[in-house]
């Protein structure tokens, strides 16, 4: 996998210690350390200063920008408004075990509403990433263990539609299993936040290649599209395309395996019974679950020779030169074959109307993606850092009062107990995340409410800095300065 | 680059000073409160140095030491050894707040003053005023109130455990301690915590001092990493002996009180702590 730039943990690097010349104190540091002052680390042998203090600054081509609402207008609930900058999370340090208010409390002025931003690094012990993997190939059975260096992070989770889900992280990884368990899962966890690429195995799977909004790499090949749907809905989509040209049509699917002549489409469309027998479940007509064994071949099966799904043809039904199209349901895969005296497929070149729909079908599948969102629970002592009644801050956010963002990336808050979040990392500036040895992630969260309700809930209202003196002052560090709109 | 010491004012008229490792927020009441902030500005600016020129020997159980802040964490670890193993480090940040308050009161009258070093507090109270801090469990609720008034031998309080920036021998989430100067209660808050422990338990993960810091005056001693949720019997356990070492403390005057926090749990030594009431507990 690619080693996380601040995790000391994965590849022992040669242990090199330097000397901070930041200050009097001289700390010497050891590789992947921080010194006294917590505000410089080394990094591979190199004297680094830690994240500095990021803002997001809209920009007025940005078609993401949210209009600025006149003053007469409410607050709508969003943290940032055009030609506003937005104080993230990310550099801001964090208090854990949060005795003290979050490091930085902003107040802006947002038409009449005195805002209040509270901005705090979370170190998240409960966290974990969910990745959505666009691909209909055969990754692993649901449940199997996800491994990173041998060690397990993770697992499968359900197939979707057109992608395949793997839970990753998690406080039973992190912390519940070996110490090296939870390194490994801590670095992998910080290395896709991080939007760095993460090579992982399958148990009885496949071998991925993950980075956030880049394409799967599985088993060595760059996945390209996802599918344009299932072997069903496709030939409900491209039927009337289809119906001049050829007389039978068989989408190979993994999940739901599609036939022209049987299908409810083709039905409408008169097209005549083929006497085609398709091996695998029927489930409605035209529809066959698990025609072969899942894999990374022709729509996510593990087959390479389509005949393979096919018995013979029904002599009482089929005739010599009749036309079949076998397609994928990305239009990676195709086949075409004329029946012989015998009705025996016999493979033919595709002809150029039937070619035009194969390319189409690859022409709707939208990139493949692999795309990962950060979730984390910041319902324990983190709201500590906020408000002096951490319940509140709960409640709040409940309402809709208080408005959470994960280094300026909406939030999704879970209902139910707790502010439980959910972000897209590609959202967020680039290395959003840190780690602690802990093992835990340091992620951003911001609480964004109006001041008097900050107030109201208890709110450490003496502590809150105007924006301007924050981007003065910023951190150690400084402050860095990235475009973009927050949520 | 070597950075200078910086001085900047918060929103609320307090002033943060910060040079290193140092972060301080100061708050001064009274008659003199503006030069008060110019003495502790002009005192702050050679702190650090004057510190880190004797810097080994403040590493060391018993080496002399020369500056006006070395003497006051020497005065203030000193008590504890030689039946205890520790150097004048152990009281570094009490000792800065205590050295920074001095110049502030030396600069004129003032009612109150509080020189806060990342949760080590020195504090004065003229006679007839008081002060409040709260003492919170890790989740941020409260566990109790501390109301000190100027009558009380207490100048100083300090939190020191696990989730500090410093290493810790052992296994408390933190100890907050009472007692007549900040760098007293310093020392006095590490050396509980590092007495709050289960030794050799398998639920302790700990590893030697140097592998996390080179120059930890700890080296060759095992400093706890990590520590899996306890029985309720073995947080009491933990807790005892710390409070153990607590009480031994105050019997000899060294600290006032103490509140020892582990895993949701807290031990009260001594008065000024006042633990919340029954409704109080139900509605935290």
């Amino acid at each position: 996998m690619t080693v996380p730039a601040r995790t000391e943990d994965v590849a022992p690097p040669k242990p090199e210690k330097i000397r901070c010349d930041a200050c009097p104190v001289l700390c010497f540091i050891a590789e992947g350390r921080t010194g006294a002052c917590d505000r410089y680390a080394n990094q591979g042998g190199n004297l680094v200063r830690l994240d500095p203090l990021t803002i997001l600054e809209s920009g007025d081509d940005d078609q993401r920008v949210v209009p600025f609402l006149s003053g007469a207008e409410d607050w709508g609930g969003e943290p940032f408004s055009s030609g506003k900058q937005f104080v993230t999370a990310i550099g801001a340090g964090t208090t854990y075990p949060d005795y003290k208010p979050a490091p930085f409390i902003v107040s802006q002025k947002v038409g009449d509403e005195d805002m209040v931003t509270v901005v705090t690094e979370g170190i998240f012990s409960y966290c974990g990433v969910k990745v959505k993997v666009d691909t209909d190939r055969h990754i692993g059975e649901e449940r199997a263990v996800v491994r990173v260096d041998g060690e397990p992070v993770g697992h499968v989770m359900t197939g979707e539609y057109g992608s395949k889900m793997l839970s990753l992280g998690g406080v039973d990884h992190l912390t519940g299993g070996s110490k090296k368990e939870g390194r490994v899962t801590c670095s992998t966890l910080l290395a896709l936040c991080n939007r760095q690429s993460v090579d992982m195995e399958v148990d009885d799977g496949a071998q991925l290649t993950i980075a956030a909004g880049k394409a799967p790499v599985i088993n060595g090949v760059e996945e390209a599209r996802m599918r344009v749907g299932c072997g069903s809905a496709t030939i409900g989509m491209f039927a009337r395309q289809w119906a001049p040209h050829v007389d039978e049509v068989v989408v190979v699917d993994d999940h739901i395996t599609g036939v022209l002549s049987e299908h409810q489409a083709g039905k409408l469309l008169d097209i005549a019974p083929t006497g085609i027998k398709v091996k695998g479940r029927k489930s409605t007509p035209g529809r066959y679950f698990q025609v072969a064994a899942p894999g990374t071949s022709w729509g996510g099966t593990n087959i390479d020779d389509p005949l393979e799904i096919l018995g013979p043809f029904n002599e009482k039904i089929a005739w010599p030169g009749m036309r079949l199209l076998m397609v994928s349901t990305t239009g990676e895969q195709f086949a075409y074959f004329t029946l012989d005296d015998e009705l025996r497929p016999v493979p033919t070149d595709l002809t150029a109307p039937l070619s035009q729909v194969v390319d189409r079908i690859a022409e709707n599948c939208e990139p493949a993606v692999a795309s990962v969102l950060f979730m984390g629970g910041a319902g324990g002592s983190l709201r500590a850092g906020v408000t002096e009644n951490p319940v509140a801050l709960t409640r709040s956010v409940k309402a809709a009062l208080t408005k959470v963002t994960c280094g300026g990336a909406p939030a999704y808050v879970w209902p139910g107990g707790g502010i439980t979040v959910m972000a897209d990392v590609t959202e967020m500036p680039e290395n959003a995340f840190g780690y602690v040895p802990t093992p835990a992630l340091v992620a951003p969260i911001e609480f964004t409410l109006r001041r008097e309700d900050y107030g109201a809930l208890g709110g450490y209202t003496e502590e809150v800095r105007a924006l301007d003196d924050v981007l003065a002052v910023g951190t150690a560090a400084g402050v860095r300065r990235v475009r973009g709109v927050a949520a | 680059m070597m950075e200078r010491p910086a001085s900047r004012w918060l929103d609320d008229g307090r002033l943060a000073l910060s040079h290193g490792p140092i972060d301080l927020i100061l708050s001064a009441e009274g008659p003199a409160a503006d030069v008060a902030y110019d003495a502790a500005t002009r005192r702050f600016d050679t702190i650090l140095e004057e510190l880190a020129a004797e810097l080994p020997h403040l590493r060391a159980p018993d080496m002399p030491v020369g500056g006006a802040v070395a003497h006051r964490m020497a005065a203030a670890t000193g008590p504890h050894r030689p039946a205890t193993y520790v150097t004048p480090m152990a009281a570094v940040a009490g000792a800065v707040a205590d050295e920074i308050l001095a110049a502030m009161r030396s600069a004129g009258p003032l009612t109150r003053a509080i020189v806060n070093n990342g949760g080590d507090i020195a504090i004065h109270l003229a006679p007839g005023t008081t002060a409040n801090a709260r003492i919170a469990f890790a989740d941020g609720s409260t566990a109790g109130n501390v109301h000190l008034c100027a009558e009380d031998p207490i100048r100083g309080i300090a939190t020191s455990g696990r989730h500090g920036r410093s290493l810790s021998l052992g296994i408390a989430d933190s100890v907050t301690a009472l007692a007549s100067t900040a760098a007293a209660a310093d020392a006095a808050a590490t050396l509980i915590a590092n007495g709050v422990d289960l030794v050799g338990h398998p639920s302790v993960t700990r590893v030697l001092a140097e592998e996390l810091d080179p120059d930890s005056d700890l080296a060759g001693r095992l400093v706890t990493t990590a520590c899996a949720p306890l029985h309720r019997v073995e947080i009491a356990a933990a807790l005892s002996a710390g409070a153990t070492v607590a009480e031994s403390m105050r019997e000899r005057g060294l600290i006032a009180a103490a509140a020892l926090f582990l895993q949701g749990r807290v031990k009260l030594v001594g008065p000024h702590f006042k633990p919340l009431s029954p409704k109080e507990w139900s509605n935290r």
